[in-house]
């Protein structure tokens, strides 16, 4: 009696293997999840519907009737687009992604499809010598007015002269502290590398992220957070290989493990610690009085942009400060504009993690592209992971 | 013309129309194999060989150097070959008593629904119910239920247990279904037989049934095994990142210090130690199994 082994399978190993790997590779829309995945790259989720397409008389002259727009999860009031689509007929694809390496290398492949892009701005001079970034035309952005800029955010942008990008919002890298668990006050990195040796062990993380782990573990000595320096590197090295066994997680989605209290203190951006503080008032924000990191995000535009008349209008639009004002108060991140400051609502203004006091902001410096793209910070990296 | 060459010329054509309906049948797989499975491996192939560009990425060249520099990567590769084992054989352990209840001992009505209870789990995304798992191990989940009976401060999350746990439940299904596939087709006599001629049951489960299910066993561990070989989502989700494979230092080369060719050699090399493993195993299970062929997945 030959009976075959599949007749009793509700499913075949093979599809059963299909199945598997297909699974595997779905994604869920977290910007650290896309990193950790590298999902974005491979699939460039889309976080909207193309809607339906606007009638050709509706549509604005020489616009189009669609663009697309890489960017962050989370980053925009999605009601932006919609008014923007009512406004000019041009319907917005949104594709959101985990990391600025990612977006950098579907760039650098060409062809992207973006006619507008969110890069931090360490990555702007590298896409300017690469030549895959448009000196962008001052006249098509009549909303944007440098005089209103705070310029220690629009420098990064702007090469010899030549303006590449314009500021989006900015932020700062410092660390989320639960005040309930760790009661002792912290105001220095010094005291995170210490405390994570002693009354945080076990409860402790960092980014998964040369730039700010590497550099926060600069700051215990004081060096600069951009060191390329061996001697430098080397005692910062010896710091996170002592800190490695007591860590709670080398990650950078650390928001649920500290809203579960698993964790007690982590290495944090801006948006997160602000979202922290906001549902849990016991977790506090604080800037290492040594220094850390600054950084802004920037609007540019591909040099191979398919629309770029529509990636133009939709900048303009966005530098309107009654539209970026929703997006500020959307995402939460600290505005660059004078003119939006002074549309935001005073508790904004006032909230110390978002518009920190000035003395604090004095020593932090913008991370490097040098920083970023060192092979020799890359390499201790994963010494300190495989530590 | 005569009879016979017709028959001759129509069975040529017979051949000509088999082998034309032969390469049409075999030309859509054998195509999207070579775009999909032989190109990207040649292109990286040549990646390996060449040298990262200032800014990352890659530079044509040809050297030898990633190659040179894979003890770079000396634990991560330690890490992974100590975690594919480990995790296969913890998986076996729990899918074989499942397989062997599902093939011999549950009910024929049952059987079925018992099967497809084991395998709707998959219908989820590994990355959903992974994520799942880490507010189950999370301080909210079972850490939380165990403070009520006065256990404190208990940490689930973020230790190997927890990776343990994961790979266990995340391919588990894997183990069972071929074990379970090839105890199934077990002959009973066989254990009659073996009974019969004085044998305990431990010995006949030895002897006779762990040893025909040998096939099924090798091809569920070296499935496992080759999924984990290439594994990086647990161990990053359940234990913190702290413990550095080479999926992650894959990732991290590619997506984040952009090392493209060194990625591609290390790439390659954990290919070349898989195809090692699965002819290891292959061989292993057809000598234990009395030279029977095995086909692995």
């Amino acid at each position: 009696m030959s009976k075959s082994y599949r007749d009793g399978l509700p499913i075949s190993p093979e599809k059963f293997i299909d199945q598997l790997m297909r699974l595997k590779r779905g994604s869920i829309g977290r910007r650290e999840f896309l990193g950790l995945t590298g999902l974005g790259i491979a699939t460039a989720v889309m976080a909207r519907e193309l809607g339906i397409m606007p009638s050709p008389a509706f549509a604005q002259e020489g616009l189009g009737d669609r663009m697309s727009i890489a960017t962050w999860p989370n980053y925009h009031d999605p009601a932006t687009f919609e008014n923007f689509k009512a406004e000019t007929g041009v319907a917005v694809e949104v594709n959101v992604f985990g990391s600025n390496e990612e977006m950098l290398a579907k760039l650098q492949a060409g062809a992207s499809g973006w006619s507008l892009f969110v890069p931090t701005n360490y990555t702007i001079s590298t896409y300017k010598k690469l030549g895959i970034i448009e000196a962008l035309d001052m006249a098509k952005l009549a909303n944007y007015d440098g005089s209103q800029e705070d310029p220690r955010f629009t420098g990064e942008g702007t090469i010899d002269g030549v303006t590449y990008a314009v500021p989006k919002n900015w932020g700062t890298t410092g660390f989320a502290v639960n005040t309930k668990k760790l009661t002792k006050p912290m105001t220095s990195w010094k005291e995170f590398w210490d405390t994570a040796m002693a009354e945080g062990d076990g409860r402790t993380m960092v980014h998964d992220y040369q730039l700010t782990t590497i550099g926060n573990a600069l700051k215990y000595f004081g060096f600069s957070f951009n060191s390329l320096k061996p001697d430098e590197l080397a005692k910062a090295e010896e710091l996170l290989l002592k800190v490695k066994p007591h860590l709670f997680a080398v990650s950078s989605d650390y928001q649920p493990s500290m809203r579960a209290g698993d964790a007690w203190m982590t290495m944090c951006w801006t948006n997160d610690g602000a979202q922290l503080h906001r549902d849990i008032p016991e977790i506090a924000y604080v800037l290492g009085k040594e220094g850390g990191e600054i950084w802004t995000d920037f609007y540019a535009i591909p040099k191979d942009a398919p629309n770029k008349p529509a990636g133009y209008a939709l900048l303009n639009y966005l530098m309107n400060p009654k539209v970026a004002v929703k997006e500020h108060l959307a995402n939460g991140a600290p505005s660059t504009d004078a003119r939006v400051n002074a549309l935001l609502p005073k508790e904004v203004l006032d909230n110390p993690i978002l518009y920190p006091a000035a003395d604090l902001l004095k020593p932090l410096e913008f991370g490097a592209a040098a920083t970023l793209t060192d092979p020799g910070r890359a390499e201790l990296m994963a010494r300190f992971k495989s530590a | 013309m005569s009879a016979g060459t017709g028959a001759a010329f129509s069975m040529r054509s017979n051949v000509l129309r088999h082998n034309l309906l032969t390469a049409l049948l075999l030309g859509p797989a054998t195509a999207w194999l070579v775009v999909f499975l032989v190109l990207p491996f040649v292109a990286i192939a040549v990646f390996s060989v060449g040298e990262r560009a200032p800014e990352g990425g890659y530079q044509a060249a040809f050297t030898l150097a990633q190659y040179a520099n894979l003890p770079a990567r000396a634990t991560a590769f330690w890490n992974t070959m100590v975690l594919a084992p480990a995790g296969a054989l913890a998986c076996l352990l729990v899918a074989y008593p499942v397989a062997y209840y599902l093939a011999l001992r549950a009910p024929e009505r049952w059987r079925l629904i018992l099967l497809a209870l084991v395998v709707i789990p998959f219908w989820t995304s590994l990355l959903m119910r992974t994520y799942a798992w880490m507010y189950v191990l999370g301080g909210r989940g079972i850490p939380a239920l165990l403070a009520y009976v006065g256990l404190e401060d208990v940490r689930l999350i973020n230790t190997p247990g927890a990776v343990l746990l994961g790979i266990v439940y995340g391919y588990l299904p894997l183990m069972i279904l071929p074990i379970y596939v090839s105890l199934e087709r077990l002959d009973r006599r066989l254990l009659e037989a073996s009974a019969d001629l004085g044998a305990t049951p431990i010995s006949t489960f030895l002897g006779v049934t762990l040893r025909l299910s040998l096939p099924g066993v090798m091809t569920g561990f070296s499935l496992v095994m080759i999924l984990l070989l290439g594994e990086y989502l647990i161990p990053t989700l359940l234990g913190g990142g702290k413990v550095f494979f080479i999926g992650n230092a894959l990732v991290d080369l590619f997506l984040q210090s952009r090392n493209w060719p060194f990625g591609s050699a290390i790439a390659i090399t954990l290919v070349a130690v898989s195809v090692v493993v699965l002819l290891a195993a292959n061989r292993i299970s057809t000598r234990l199994s009395g030279a029977r062929r095995v086909d692995l997945i």
